[in-house]
């Protein structure tokens, strides 16, 4: 009888659990149908962008506790697609847009200097577009033949499809392919924790992201420097584009007047970056 | 008792959903992954996807070669490092040690499972690469150093189900063999390991199983290049960090051919498993 009943509990309890276990998947299930409750805007795409965004946002909020800004990833074609589909409010570019984006509109919230660097111990420190893009297309493979160690060339590059990738592949090589022998990293980050580790390596980065462990090269003699940029004299100038596919209004019109604001500006010109007004449009491609 | 009858059979249905759900997850990521990639490689031809060199997506490249080689280096250079090492530590743990050696040793080991891959691949990115770029040469991102990582990360899985197998095994085995006057490696050699092969196959499916799927540390530490590699010192792609490195940005073709990277390594890591599903068949008769 104990035997019995100690085995009816058993089976009880599993019947719990079953019914538990039933109930708890309808409601998952259930809960994709609903709508969430409507609070505030989402903004997403490239994650150059992203942790600028994150700082906008987190300031925006903090003036307008009732207006929450939600700041997703996922890359400059995932945001862009985002925004025209409607799946998120804003999409974050940090590369211009192509012909059939542009049917969104855009605003232009800074502009990115993009860096070629290298180790600090390289003793190559001044660097030709030329030259650049030959290191780049596995043409030039030796430190030698720019003035450095004879050693060989570690090449690290983004990811395709990356918006530094893109920007670097449209201001440096033109025409020409990135090696298919270059290291492909997948983050800013991480490519200037490989060229801080790599005395022979050389990779591309945000000019925000520059730092002591990393030294950044010159290019045909002029330093990557906001005033190099602003004075229209360094080149390699990307814009951070945030893209929408109406007029905005409501919150979305408020967070970028704020992120056209003098504050929303001087945030990330401490950060790096360089404030939309400073440089004029179509800049990146005088050559 | 009616009542006591309907009950057991309410509960093998209910068992037998859950069976079904799990089967029917199978089926749908199957499905799923055959409906997103199998288009895109009959417009352009199974050929260039699975001998052509050049992946330049965003051109309309899409040759997986280099991937696919690189997914079967890095596996067999895992498998190299990690068989040798997780067989002979089942063997010692099982028949030379003191059972207080094993039971301090083999949880410890199991341990190593728990370890996330991200971590895994940031000691690579932070110990193994800059040691071997300083003395083995080229950038430290390369076959070689994947592979060891993916040694050391398969070494739990091996181990353990060894370690299980051969403890599995009747005692009067070793006992009678023993007895007959061989030594303890003989015994081990010719009627232990043979005797638990099943579940040691079993080990290195496993085994076999997350070094293909591994994709975190090996994005990490292999480097990524889409060349093909010349020597195991040189950097490499494999199928799943291709997948992995590229999702985020994709749209069109490009996301298409993501998923025909997909429906490779499902093709690949099918034949790897009934490859070695036949070889244990084959040889337990």
């Amino acid at each position: 009888m104990i035997i019995n009943d100690s085995k009816l509990k058993k089976k009880a309890q599993f019947f719990l659990f079953g019914i538990s276990f039933v109930v708890y998947f309808s409601i998952l299930c259930l809960s994709c149908y609903l709508k969430p409750a409507q609070k505030g805007i989402t903004i997403a795409g490239s994650t150059s962008i992203q942790p600028f965004a994150d700082q906008w946002a987190e300031v925006f909020m903090s003036r307008f506790p009732e207006k929450v800004v939600n700041v997703q990833g996922g890359g400059s074609s995932a945001g862009v697609q985002a925004a025209i589909t409607g799946a998120s409010q804003i999409g974050m570019s940090s590369r211009e847009l192509k012909p059939e984006e542009k049917v969104l509109t855009e605003f232009i919230v800074a502009w990115d200097g993009l860096v070629i660097i290298v180790h600090p111990s390289n003793p190559v420190d001044n660097l030709s577009l030329e030259e650049v893009r030959k290191i780049f297309a596995g043409e030039i493979i030796s430190w030698k033949e720019v003035g450095g160690f004879a050693k060989t060339i570690h090449v690290v590059t983004r990811e395709e499809g990356s918006g530094t990738r893109v920007a670097f592949q449209e201001m440096v090589m033109g025409q020409r392919r990135i090696t298919k022998k270059a290291i492909v990293q997948d983050s800013n980050g991480t490519v200037r924790e490989v060229v801080a580790n790599d005395p022979y390596a050389i990779g591309y980065i945000s000019l925000g992201l520059v730092e002591g462990r990393v030294k950044a090269i010159r290019l045909d003699g002029l330093e990557p420097s906001v005033e190099n940029i602003v004075e229209k004299k360094y080149r390699l100038v990307r814009p951070f584009i945030l893209v929408t596919n109406s007029v905005p209004h409501g919150i979305v019109q408020d967070f970028i007047q704020f992120i056209l604001s003098e504050e929303g500006q001087n945030l990330i010109q401490k950060q790096g970056l360089i404030p939309a007004r400073l440089v004029k449009k179509g800049q990146s491609k005088e050559e | 008792m009616r009542g006591k009858e309907n009950r057991e059979k309410l509960i093998q249905l209910f068992l037998l959903t859950i069976a079904l759900s799990a089967i029917s997850i199978l089926a749908l990521i199957s499905i799923f992954i055959f409906t997103e990639g199998l288009p895109i490689m009959f417009r352009h031809g199974f050929k260039k996807f699975l001998f052509s060199l050049d992946w330049y997506p965003s051109e309309g490249y899409f040759g997986l070669l280099p991937m696919i080689i690189g997914s079967l280096l890095v596996t067999a250079g895992a498998m190299v490092i990690g068989v040798p090492l997780g067989l002979a530590g089942a063997i010692y743990l099982t028949q030379f040690s003191s059972k207080k050696v094993r039971n301090l040793v083999k949880p410890m080991i199991e341990l190593l499972a728990g370890i996330p891959s991200v971590v895994y691949g940031f000691i690579g990115v932070v110990i193994l690469v800059p040691f071997v770029r300083e003395n083995f040469g080229g950038p430290g991102f390369s076959v070689f150093t994947a592979s060891i990582i993916l040694g050391i990360m398969i070494l739990p899985t091996i181990l353990s189900i060894s370690i299980d197998s051969l403890m599995a095994l009747p005692p009067s085995y070793r006992e009678g063999s023993i007895a007959l006057g061989a030594t303890q490696w003989q015994t081990v050699r010719m009627v232990l390991l043979p005797a638990a092969r099943s579940g040691i196959i079993a080990s290195l499916i496993l085994g076999l199983g997350r070094a293909v799927g591994e994709t975190m540390a090996v994005i990490m530490i292999a480097g990524n290049a889409t060349a093909l590699p010349r020597s195991i010192l040189d950097p490499v792609r494999t199928l799943t960090s291709n997948i992995a490195l590229e999702m985020g940005y994709v749209s069109g073709e490009h996301r298409q051919a993501l998923f025909a990277t997909g429906v490779i390594l499902f093709i690949i890591i099918m034949i790897l498993n009934t490859m070695a599903n036949l070889t244990s068949k084959r040889m337990a008769s």
